[in-house]
């Protein structure tokens, strides 16, 4: 009896995760959606604006989460990288190839709005303090990642190089997520995500996790999308791919 | 409707920062799938040549 579970070995074929992936692909994709439109909803319309910061605060609502999700993408990017590396398990490096894409989008996107946001607030659009610089140095940690995977012919040189990149980058997670405690730094501390109780008042909470959740739904869809492609690619000369082709083509 | 627009007077910043966001989202959700449509295609040319 193997410590796999049945349904986790069928799962590891690769035709039967394409079609897994694609699945849930659409409903993870449908999830984010219902909740992008709820979390839009609160955060633009319902909730109240700033005490201080006036409706300029309403940037939080995507600016927050698409920070967080630029963390979070990282660590499951470099976890699975390392799986991949040590067990030599070719969809876990997949699927962290799939993931580099997406979060360097969350990056830039928590990178750019967070420069709309600071325009108005502190008077200028950047300034190299402890959290923009090491928010800046992970958007170059996905870039590497991209360019060195792409630069590797052979794919199994081209996982244990990525994967030892992606782990050596992890040291600046914690650097990210400290940075406004251990410098004096012009953005503002962590009101969620700290160990006592959250200092942001319920209003703004909700539209705050429901975009948080929503980002976390896209980027699952989004990444069985991806990995769906990087399979395709390295399998296109097997037997199934090319039954997949013709089905498509109605032979 | 006007002052929902109007952002306190913030709307530039905050008009754009929604804006970009729509505008990555949809283009990491497009980007894939336009990548695997190619990729069907080319291998479905391949196997109809015949070669493997």
């Amino acid at each position: 009896m193997s410590i796999i579970p049945n349904w986790l070995h069928r799962l590891s074929s690769p035709k039967n995760f394409y079609r897994f992936a694609g699945t849930a692909s659409n409903w993870c994709g449908w999830i984010a959606l219902v909740l992008m439109i709820a979390g839009l909803y609160y955060g633009l319309v319902d909730s109240p604006p700033d005490y201080q910061q006036g409706d300029s605060a309403r940037i939080m609502y995507v600016h927050v989460p698409a920070a967080w999700m630029s963390m979070f993408v990282y660590m499951v990017m470099a976890s699975s990288a390392a799986v991949g590396m040590i067990w030599r398990i070719k969809a876990s490096s997949a699927f962290a190839n799939a993931s580099a894409p997406v979060g360097a989008m969350f990056t830039a996107l928590a990178l750019v709005t967070g420069m709309l946001w600071g325009k108005p607030m502190w008077g200028t659009y950047w300034v190299w303090d402890a959290r923009l610089t090491s928010e800046l140095i992970l958007l170059f940690l996905y870039l590497g990642y991209m360019a060195l995977n792409s630069a590797i012919e052979d794919r199994e040189t081209a996982a244990r190089a990525t994967a030892i990149l992606a782990l050596v980058g992890v040291v600046n997670i914690p650097i990210i997520h400290y940075s406004v405690e251990w410098w004096n730094t012009l953005h503002q501390g962590a009101t969620v995500t700290k160990l006592d109780k959250p200092s942001i008042h319920i209003s703004m909470l909700i539209p705050l996790l429901l975009m948080a959740f929503a980002f976390k739904f896209y980027y699952l869809s989004n990444v069985f999308r991806r990995a769906r492609c990087e399979l395709l690619e390295r399998e296109q000369g097997k037997l199934w791919v090319r039954e997949l082709v013709g089905e498509k083509n109605g032979e | 409707m006007s002052e929902f627009f109007y952002m306190g007077g913030y709307a530039f910043y905050v008009w754009t920062s929604y804006a970009l966001t729509a505008f990555f989202l949809l283009f990491s959700w497009l980007q894939p799938r336009l990548r695997e449509r190619r990729l069907l295609r080319d291998i479905a040319r391949r196997v109809r040549r015949g070669d493997r």
